[in-house]
């Protein structure tokens, strides 16, 4: 069996801060994890969660205060290991000086591609990323999902084994959206391993193999999209209409926009709940497993994040 | 290695976007102004004020340069996360640092060369007979370009570790209080207790010297350089600058960014 993409052990990073810088901060406490070769990892947590700490620990643009971490089976202080990596940082800037194809060509020149191998890769790379025709264009003219897309390009351009992408779809239009969906399948399909960080719970469910869920530095669970939604599911929801007055109970926990109704039951109440509606004389328009939306998933994540913070401070007086 | 020379050139073409070298009218505007002035004033002395005049001049643009953009090397890129794609990329810090370094020293050069050339020219013009004396204004632009050279480092070493402004500020400093490092050294050790003369000696041998590389007087009066004093000057830049520049090394590559 072949190494782990990507394998952290007890990762760990604490930023000083405070007066006289005496006080730590914890980003990110003992950060154990793996990614597998070939899989789509999705890395997702709220803001602040340490996401964007974990991926630039990884890439040795900071470094950790305890723990250490191998890629591609290489520890990350062998720079080696950065030729079969690409990486989009957050919010990706560039030389505004300089025209995309510039910037690809410089990065290219960094990672020793010969001249003919450069003017293929870039060509290729621009199109891929939806900016053949803007390839001319000195970077500062360019919006900010234009700039996402070079980040994307520049990420890809050495056709790495492994991509790291830090919130990839963010500052895209829904077609850029899209793109950026289809390019993470296709490395897939190349045999790469790709890991990205989002909070949109959405893109992670459609694309990932396995998820990886941080808060508060912490990580707090890992598995499949399948496994992290089923249990959050709280239940089932009922979309219906009234032909004319109804005086049904269950009516008075349904909510009403225009001339419809939704009722939220529990799974075991479904089918009581449908008769009792259809007695009412109800049409029945659609029935619809409930998610937590991301936000609640996130809220009791969160919730209980500060629930033991408190219990911790508490115990310790 | 190769890679801190595809950094050097980029950081070149950065200049010369940012137009770095419009400074050259700048020089232009000054010497033509010189050349007037010195029309005026009694033959004789022309050579001179145009060599005093143009050599301060081609210092004071390269000393802007050099701690301006020197400082900004870095921390601009620091700043506005240019830096953060291409350190992952297979670039190791030094190799980065050398190549920033690499490329504003190569913008000085052909800058101070041009403006070098420029005020050679002019000398020309104003003095009809050519002796090897003459040449010595090229050897003092050279030093000059050398001290620049050591600025840009010490900006770089700043930069790594302070704010742009407070590099900007230590920059000037140590570029001033380097011009009496002779002073230094002449200071009248009895008079001081045991312990000041040594920290005073100390100091002015840590200190960049950056009078010695002023020869304006030398040029004024067409008299030839030493061959020992080239070497000594080169030598003393090229050890100050690897000196300077693994300080910066070494805190650059433990430095988090952002
Ligand atoms: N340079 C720094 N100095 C001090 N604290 C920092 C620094 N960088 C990050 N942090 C802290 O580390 C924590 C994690 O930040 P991180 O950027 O990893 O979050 P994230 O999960 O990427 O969030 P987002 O979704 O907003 O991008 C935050 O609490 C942040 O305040
Ligand atoms: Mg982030």
């Amino acid at each position: 069996m072949s190494a782990p993409a990507i394998e952290t052990e007890n990762l760990s990073k604490e930023y000083p801060h405070g007066f006289l810088n005496l006080k730590k901060r914890t980003s990110l406490e003992r950060l154990s994890m793996q990614v597998e070769e070939g899989e789509i990892f999705g890395f997702i947590g709220p803001n602040g969660a340490g996401k964007s700490t974990t991926i630039k620990l990884l890439m040795r643009l900071i470094f950790p205060t305890a723990g250490s971490a191998r890629i591609l089976g290489k520890p990350i202080s062998d720079i080696e290991m950065h030729r079969d990596v690409g990486y989009l940082p957050e919010q990706p800037y560039f030389y505004d000086y300089l025209t995309a194809a510039e910037l690809l060509d410089y990065f290219a020149r960094i990672h020793d591609l010969s001249a003919a191998q450069r003017k293929e890769r870039v060509q290729t790379t621009l199109k891929k990323v939806g900016l053949e025709t803007a390839g001319k264009i000195q970077l500062r003219k360019y919006s900010k999902g234009m700039l996402q897309r070079v980040g994307m390009a520049q990420a890809i351009l050495h056709d790495p084994q492994l991509v790291i992408l830090d919130e990839p779809m963010s500052g895209l239009d829904p077609v850029g959206r899209r793109e950026a969906r289809d390019i993470i399948l296709d490395l897939r399909r190349e045999g790469k391993t790709v890991m990205f960080s989002t909070h949109i719970l959405s893109d992670a469910e459609m694309l990932c193999d396995r998820v990886g869920v941080i808060v508060g530095g912490k990580l707090r669970g890992v598995g499949t999209p399948g496994q992290l939604v089923d249990v959050t599911t709280q239940g089932m929801e009922i979309l219906f209409e009234l032909a004319g007055p109804c005086t049904a109970p269950l009516l008075a926990k349904a909510t009403r926009t225009g001339d419809r109704y939704r009722l939220q039951v529990p799974e075991t109440g479904l089918y009581d709940a449908i008769e009792q509606l259809r007695a009412a004389g109800a049409k029945i328009l659609a029935v619809a497993r409930v998610r937590a939306t991301l936000e609640e998933f996130f809220m009791n994540l969160v919730e209980a994040d500060r629930a033991q913070a408190a219990a911790v401070e508490v115990s310790g007086k | 290695m190769k890679r801190a020379g595809v950094v050097a050139l980029n950081t070149f073409r950065e200049a010369v976007r940012d137009r770095v070298l419009y400074n050259l009218l700048l020089f232009a505007l000054v010497m033509m102004a010189a050349s007037i002035i010195a029309g005026q004033i009694s033959i004789g002395i022309e050579e001179t004020v145009i060599i005093t005049l143009g050599l301060s001049a081609i210092s004071l643009i390269g000393l802007l340069i050099a701690i301006f953009i020197g400082v900004g090397l870095v921390s601009k890129e620091m700043d506005k996360r240019t830096l953060y794609a291409l350190l992952a990329k297979p670039v190791r810090r030094w190799e980065f640092l050398l190549g920033k370094f690499g490329g504003l020293a190569l913008t000085l050069a052909l800058n101070v060369a041009a403006m070098g050339v420029g005020l050679f020219l002019a000398l020309v013009y104003v003095k009809p007979v050519f002796e090897r004396g003459d040449l010595t204004v090229l050897i003092a632009v050279y030093f000059i370009w050398l001290k620049l050279a050591l600025v840009v480092a010490l900006a770089l070493l700043f930069s790594c570790f302070t704010t742009p402004l407070l590099a900007i500020l230590f920059t000037t400093g140590i570029y001033i209080v380097g011009l009496y490092v002779q002073e230094l050294r002449n200071m009248p050790m009895q008079v001081m207790s045991p312990g000041m003369t040594l920290f005073t000696k100390w100091l002015s041998y840590l200190l960049p010297n950056f009078e010695n590389f002023n020869i304006m007087a030398m040029a004024a009066h067409s008299r030839q350089v030493p061959g020992a004093l080239i070497a000594q000057n080169t030598l003393y830049a090229a050890i100050y600058c690897t000196m300077v520049l693994t300080g910066a090394i070494l805190v650059f590559s433990r430095r988090n960014l952002k």
